[in-house]
């Protein structure tokens, strides 16, 4: 039994998150662009001192509910990136900026994980129109930036069930 | 093949750079700070997107051998761009203060963490405040 909570530990102090491990090893090697011996060792050191060095930061491991409801939040997003990105451009070439109704709207938050809310918080940034600028004091709230919205309530709206419940279903 | 290829590139080429385009124009015109920053975050995606698929394609036909590191670029793009304009915005916030009587209130009642803090009650619990642990 002690023998075997040692292992754990031990396992927890060189290898806190294995998944962030396995990930920086890809990243190295899509790096390299080319698959070799040497590269995949130099990456495995690297990938091992990173992830124990920066366990600090990391204090739990994020509960990840559903890798297909991830999955499929990501393709939404970048479809989202590229329908923000055609309806941004518009604003700027065809709508005078006097006629731009931007304002600061308050998104109340669901979410309690600091990971799921700063995927929310990037999400809005990267999506039609938002920018999100800060956090309440207590974590309960986002500030997000519209630059076009005639109705803060309908842009509240939006956010909520596009993105948080999604969230909500996907980190638990 | 290596006409529709082309074809492929040059069109991916055109539409980024005019994104990319439009971006700076939005840098240019849009009125005020906090405005301004919706285009470089966004206008600038797909420009940057549209360049890093041409190349992936380009160099996949060119060399024979799947192209995928420009992934990377876009995956590092999505990381840094929604950070870069939190702090730009935290800055803005902190220059001008007098924004926060515009700012809609928190739905607490502790208000915005650039210029409240965090409660003395809540302080303690912050970093054990995690359902999960």
């Amino acid at each position: 039994m002690a023998a075997k909570m040692d292992q754990r530990s031990l396992m927890r102090r060189w290898l806190p998150h294995p998944l962030l491990s396995a990930v920086l090893i890809l990243l190295w090697m899509l790096l390299l662009d080319s698959f070799t011996a040497g590269g995949l060792l130099v990456g495995t050191v690297l990938s091992l001192v990173i992830s124990a060095v920066t366990s600090n930061f990391w204090p739990a491991r994020p509960p990840l509910r559903s890798w297909r409801r991830a999955l499929a939040f990501m393709l939404l997003v970048l479809w989202d990136v590229v329908v923000a990105n055609v309806l941004v451009a518009r604003l700027i070439l065809f709508r005078p900026s006097s006629a731009l109704r931007s304002r600061w709207i308050t998104i109340p938050l669901s979410l309690t994980s600091p990971e799921a809310i700063t995927v929310l918080a990037g999400t809005i940034t990267m999506t039609p129109g938002t920018v999100s600028g800060d956090v309440a004091a207590d974590g309960r709230s986002l500030l997000v930036h519209c630059l076009d919205a005639p109705d803060a309530e309908a842009a509240v709206r939006d956010i909520t069930t596009r993105y948080q419940s999604r969230l909500m279903e996907i980190f638990s | 093949m290596d006409f529709v290829i082309e074809l492929l590139v040059s069109a991916l080429i055109v539409i980024g750079g005019a994104f990319a385009l439009v971006g700076s124009i939005g840098l240019v015109k849009l009125p005020s700070l906090m405005t301004r920053l919706h285009a470089p975050t966004k206008a600038t995606t797909v420009g940057v997107g549209g360049a890093l698929i041409a190349s992936m394609l380009y160099f996949t036909r060119a060399d024979g051998a799947l192209s995928i590191h420009e992934l990377l670029i876009t995956l590092f793009l999505f990381l840094t761009a929604p950070v870069t304009a939190h702090f730009i915005t935290k800055s803005y916030l902190h220059l001008h203060p007098d924004v926060a009587r515009e700012l809609p209130p928190a739905s607490g009642d502790c208000g915005w963490s650039t210029y409240n803090a965090v409660p003395a009650d809540d302080a303690e619990t912050e970093s054990d405040r995690r359902p999960h642990e």
